[in-house]
């Protein structure tokens, strides 16, 4: 059982892979990390030694901003933006879109589900 | 791509050489301005600009944590009132 970071126990994966479900690594920084510790990316989590855990757990906690400590950084990013009242701090408040993208159709991951109104005509193909 | 550390941040001149007379007869008067596109500098801290939003001058108070924005980032250029029937919804 390899627990790395935290809570974070993929097992079964390729290395590479299993580190991108850490909060804060992706792809990239998951090849930076193997690559660093010199653990091969192609290793299943279950087969790494002790060793090659506690050499990544390492280097991880030295390097990296990952999970709650990264959560907590851009929660008051947005915290700060939303109390000093500039624009992206106004779109974070009120739900929609934050880089300027368009709100006439989609938008749905930050508007959430779709709210039908009543009596609102349909665009009719003809 | 983010402006050369080099050059500065970018302030119009206009604007820049009010705020210096300001700080210079350590005077606080509200500064009326169009230029959205200055970054907010430390030397701003404390003073009131109105921003144009376009129609209006909006009145914006700088504190220390908007250093670094653009002013025209706390002037919203658009007006939203609500959708018709949106009312009920937004009383809650």
């Amino acid at each position: 059982m390899a627990r790395i970071a935290g809570v974070d126990i993929p097992r079964d994966k390729r290395l590479e892979v299993a580190l991108t479900y850490i909060y804060g690594v992706g792809p990239t920084r998951a090849q930076k990390v193997c690559a660093e510790t010199e653990v091969s990316p192609d290793t299943r989590v279950k087969d790494l030694t002790d060793d090659e855990v506690a050499r990544l757990r390492s280097w991880i906690e030295a390097n990296l901003e990952v999970e709650g400590d990264l959560r907590r950084e851009v929660a008051q990013d947005v915290r700060r933006k939303v109390d000093i009242g500039c624009y992206q701090g106004v779109r974070h408040r009120r739900g929609l879109p934050v880089h300027g993208q368009r709100t006439h159709t989609n938008a749905r991951t930050r508007k959430g589900p779709k709210k039908t109104v009543a009596g609102k005509k349909k665009v009719r193909k003809h | 791509m983010a402006r050369s550390v080099k050059k500065g941040p970018f302030v119009d001149d206009h604007l820049l050489k009010k705020i210096d007379a300001l700080n210079a007869n350590n005077e606080k008067r509200v500064v009326k301005t169009w230029s959205r596109r200055s970054t907010i500098i430390p030397d701003m801290v404390g003073h009131t600009i109105a921003v144009h939003d376009g129609r209006k001058h909006v009145p914006v108070y700088i504190t220390e944590s908007m250093i670094g924005h653009k002013l025209g980032e706390f002037s919203p250029t658009r007006t939203f009132r609500y959708h018709a029937g949106q009312e009920r919804a937004g009383r809650r």
